[in-house]
């Protein structure tokens, strides 16, 4: 098949790709792009390794077809951190060790941010409901929501008062 | 205040930050100019003759650039040099469904998929052997002619020690029970993935997602016919193993002959599908148990029997039968014990190491069956487990040395936490607590090959700057590995972790270890560390000793300063004191090893399996909640102790015996690794029940330090050891929830709702002879070619 002009917004760049019509945004993204911090663990939207941001939202990027998300923003791990300083999603994975094998780490923090762009304040339910499509095989979960709980407590902190959702 | 300024401290691990911005290369995310990309044609069949491989048609087509069959690599080998029974690719049988018989390699992934639908592949189909039952009788079957045992039989071992007929005659009562472990698959998220470069000066590399380099060095040796010299493995990260990473697998070997004759790099990632078949987990295990008590319960003598379906290959079975036996003996005192071990090769994906190595199965039957000794003898289960505690420092009846021994302070641990004198058997019907203690081995006693040599070797070396780098063979699998060698590196000089570069799991810059199973890692190579470090330490305190005018056993390390213990002010930087150092000694380079003392075992054939230089000791109590309408158990909450030795990282540990809870819960309730036919029953992370969040029970990990005297800084394995309490003491749980014993697994839906609906007080195998499975014959008949072919090929 005869590969196709692409352009596609990821992490606040716009950039342009010559890609087979057919491949999905998780391949175009790994292999044209050359942004293989996107996992893929099952390539049938099973698992949630792929997982990245469109528009803020999280969507499995290995059942994603570029032509499907024309101009709208995609988010992958490698744009979570704002220049130097890390999200602090990334800080408390890192010091609740959330991330054991961290092949699941990049789709699972995706999935956390868009939980934490909703609500600072997530109960646990919640937190559960939102990565209920990433699996993870190392760590139980139990360190994740820590991580995620001492993200939003982070957040919260920083957000001014009468913000808070 | 802790002695320790790294050891026992909350700190995030060195490698973690790749990990969190998308820069840890996995060896799927390797990349190189002109590379090609592998796929692997595999058997539609369970057993089948292979007549003929036409592979000119693949070859014919545009943007295919090589192929390859067996009949290329017509080497035999496997993990275990007593029991190579394998091929890198299938030579003239194939002997399970997704048997690898070729392998493409073309411009791109699509070409090369399909590339395989153009290899003609002429096959005579052969009756498959499915079940432990036919393995065991079917004389007529051979799925490998060359065993030179009984029928399928691929090993027996027959063990006894102490006075076993005695025990039984002196027993008040005598528990005879049989018990079920069903098969489950490790599903790590990364699949398999390898990358091989053969390049213009004859060197070839290998970078793999594998636990075990070295071993894998060995075989690329043996089977391409190239000296291990000329040939660099690296383990890249592995996004998950769990023992599923720790085989040599045809996709390894692929990749490097087709790089070799192409002279281009090749890519080989499985597919999932693919994962689910290259398999290598827990082996299905029908067990038979018989345990003696006394009027008091004191055990009096235990018969053991296991019968493990292994699948179509040896892998590491020979180890994980003897497994099935080994550490029976470590928990409670046993003062006869005989043990029966059989395993059998079937046409179904090859079995082989799983968290917990063959121990799982067992200690499923055993607590199971202590839950019912207990409550016959009227006793707490807890308080019975303390009152036939093995005690530390001792000796098993089998010849296992113990020497720190916590699983007496992991069921006090587990027991306050949960309050269970308070509820077990006293709660609500429908509601359960049970509870249940096992061990594992730091590592094992002896390596996979005969050798005297170290099992783990490292080397450290200080820069001018203060910066740190370690060496050392190991294969970071997620488990933390690096990160230990680091916090042993750190806490030896006196320096942060950030400090230290970890240099791991490649063949031509480290030093050998034996790899990432049997949780030998934080002992062995911890320990092989400690001493290289240890090295340096000496060296840079006599140093600093000479410039400060103090003797050198008054130096202190710490926090980036060499000082003088008894005035602190009297300080030089690391730094400083490590350029003097170097000054004085030359490079500061250093190298330390590892091996297990002698005298660990007893001196019997099969001793080299079971000993290690310390057990680890866990405990568990599940809560849970049994809905008598649907069947489902929800399992509340598992709490967990764990004697890990000391805890060099404590969120690392609790994210071990966390990790290792969930994925006990999931084998106890869902996981099945099952076939219809030879076919798969369910290949996919959809189908394969592996638990999400919102399954996943809420867990609390207690650590129990008992610092174990040989281990580094003290310390133990975590890895492996608290996955086998979760499921008995779930299964217990459930008993006192609705008084149905549990003897097999997993415990599903349809299981407890037939049993409730029938009033069963248990549910479980009766025995070999009656087949557990009367449709076997159907489904063999049903698993004919034509039924088989409607699956296209994978």
């Amino acid at each position: 098949m005869a590969k196709a002009l692409l352009t596609l917004r990821v992490n606040g760049e716009r950039q342009t790709v010559a890609a087979e019509p057919h491949h999905t945004l998780l391949e175009v993204l790994r292999e044209d792009l050359g942004l293989t911090g996107t996992k893929h663990g099952c390539e049938l939207g099973e698992c949630g390794a792929c997982t990245v941001l469109v528009d803020g939202v999280p969507v499995l990027s290995c059942l994603t077809l570029p032509s499907e998300i024309g101009d709208a923003e995609v988010t992958t791990v490698e744009g979570l951190a704002k220049g130097p300083e890390l999200h602090p999603l990334q800080t408390a994975f890192a010091e609740e060790a959330a991330a054991q094998c961290g092949y699941c780490t990049p789709g699972m923090l995706l999935s956390a941010k868009s939980l934490l762009d909703h609500t600072t304040a997530p109960t646990r339910e919640e937190m559960a409901e939102a990565i209920a499509g990433n699996l993870c095989r190392c760590t139980g979960y139990t360190a994740i929501y820590e991580a995620i709980d001492k993200a939003a407590e982070r957040i919260r902190e920083k957000q001014p008062a009468g913000a808070r959702s | 205040m802790s002695e320790f300024s790294v050891v026992g401290k909350r700190l995030p691990k060195v490698n973690v930050w790749a990990h969190l911005t998308g820069t840890a290369r996995y060896a799927d995310d390797i990349q190189l100019p002109r590379m090609l990309y592998g796929r692997l044609l595999r058997s539609p069949h369970a057993h089948a003759r292979i007549k003929r491989i036409d592979t000119s048609r693949a070859l014919a087509r545009e943007g295919v650039v090589a192929v390859c069959t067996g009949a290329d690599m017509p080497e035999r080998m496997g993990i275990m040099p007593s029991t190579q029974d394998e091929y890198a690719l299938a030579l003239d049988k194939v002997r399970y469904v997704g048997d690898p018989v070729a392998a493409v390699a073309a411009v791109d992934e699509d070409t090369a998929y399909d590339a395989l639908s153009l290899i003609d592949v002429e096959y005579e189909p052969l009756e498959p052997i499915l079940t432990v039952e036919e393995a065991l009788t079917r004389e007529d079957v051979k799925i490998h002619e060359d065993s030179g045992r009984p029928a399928n039989v691929f090993k027996d071992v027959h063990l006894e020690f102490g006075d076993v007929e005695g025990g039984f005659q002196r027993a008040h009562r005598v528990y005879d029970n049989w018990y079920f472990f069903e098969g489950t698959t490790h599903a790590p998220l990364e699949a398999h993935s390898a990358v091989a470069s053969y390049d213009g000066d004859g060197k070839l590399t290998l970078w793999t997602s594998t636990q075990v380099p070295h071993y894998l060095h060995r075989e690329l040796e043996k089977v391409l016919g190239v000296p291990r010299s000329k040939i660099r493995v690296v383990a890249t990260p592995n996004g998950g193993g769990f023992g599923g990473k720790s085989d040599p697998f045809a996709h390894e070997f692929a990749a490097c002959l087709l790089s070799m004759r192409t002279k281009r790099p090749v890519k080989f990632t499985l597919d999932r599908e693919e994962v689910f078949y290259a398999h290598r987990g827990r082996h299905p295990v029908l067990m038979h148990l018989r345990t003696g008590v006394s009027a008091e319960g004191d055990i009096t003598a235990v018969h053991f029997e296991s019968y493990l379906d292994g699948g179509a290959y040896a892998s590491y079975g020979i180890a994980t039968t003897y497994y099935t036996g080994a550490l029976m003996t470590v928990t409670y005192k046993l003062p006869a014990y005989k043990f029966d071990g059989v395993r059998v090769y079937t046409n179904k994906p090859a079995c082989g190491p799983k968290r917990g190595h063959g121990t799982t199965q067992p200690r499923f039957a055993f607590e199971c069956q202590l839950d019912q000794i207990a409550e016959d003898l009227g006793l707490d289960p807890i308080a019975y487990r303390e009152r036939i505690l093995q005690p530390a420092n001792s000796r098993t009846v089998n010849g296992l040395r113990i020497t720190s021994m916590g699983l007496g302070q992991c069921l006090e641990e587990v027991k306050r936490s949960t309050r269970f004198p308070e509820k077990h058997g006293l709660l609500p019907r429908g509601k359960g607590i049970g509870v249940a203690g096992s061990a594992y081995i730091s590592g094992a006693g002896l390596p996979i090959y005969w050798n005297e040599m170290p099992h783990s070797g490292a080397s450290v070396k200080i820069d001018r700057g203060g910066g740190v780098t370690v060496y050392c063979g190991t294969a970071e699998i997620g488990q933390g590995s690096d990160n230990v060698l680091a916090v042993v590196a750190a806490e030896q000089l006196g320096v942060l972790t950030d400090d230290v570069h970890v240099v791991s799991g490649d063949t031509s810059l480290a030093p050998v270890d034996l790899g990432s199973y049997s949780s030998r890692v934080t002992f062995m190579a911890g320990n092989a560390v400690h001493e290289a470090a240890g090295k340096l330490r000496a060296l840079v305190a006599e140093a600093a000793a000479a410039k400060l005018g103090v003797p050198p056993d008054r130096i202190g390390l710490a926090q980036r300063r060499v000082y003088d213990l008894a005035d602190p002010s009297k300080s030089l930087t690391f730094a400083e004191a490590a350029v003097l150092a170097e000054a004085r000694n030359g490079t500061l380079v250093s190298v330390g090893s590892y091996k297990p003392p002698k005298g660990i075992s007893g001196d019997y054939k099969g001793s080299g399996v079971g000993p290690t230089a310390a057990y680890s000791y866990q405990a568990a109590v599940a809560e849970v909640s049994v809905d008598l309408e649907t069947g489902i158990v929800t399992v509340d909450r598992i709490t967990e102790a764990h004697d890990c030795g000391r805890a060099l990282n404590p969120p690392a540990v609790e994210g071990q015996i966390e990790g290792a809870a969930y994925m006990g819960y999931g084998e106890a309730l869902a996981e099945e690794q099952v076939f219809r036919g030879g076919l798969h029953k369910k290949p996919s992370l959809l189908e394969y029940k592996l638990p999400t969040s919102m399954d996943t029970p809420e867990m609390k990990a207690i650590i129990v330090e008992t610092i174990d005297p040989e281990g580094p800084f003290g310390a133990k394995e975590a890895g492996e050891g608290p996955l086998n309490p979760v499921i008995p003491a779930i299964a217990n749980a459930v008993y006192d929830a609705i008084g149905v014993r549990f003897d097999e697994t997993p415990i599903t839906p349809a299981k407890v709702l037939d049993a409730l609906q029938k009033s069963k007080s248990r549910v479980g195998p009766e025995g070999l002879s009656s087949q557990r499975d009367p449709k076997a014959a159907l489904r063999r008949l049903h698993a004919t070619t034509d039924a088989r072919e409607k699956k296209k090929v994978m």
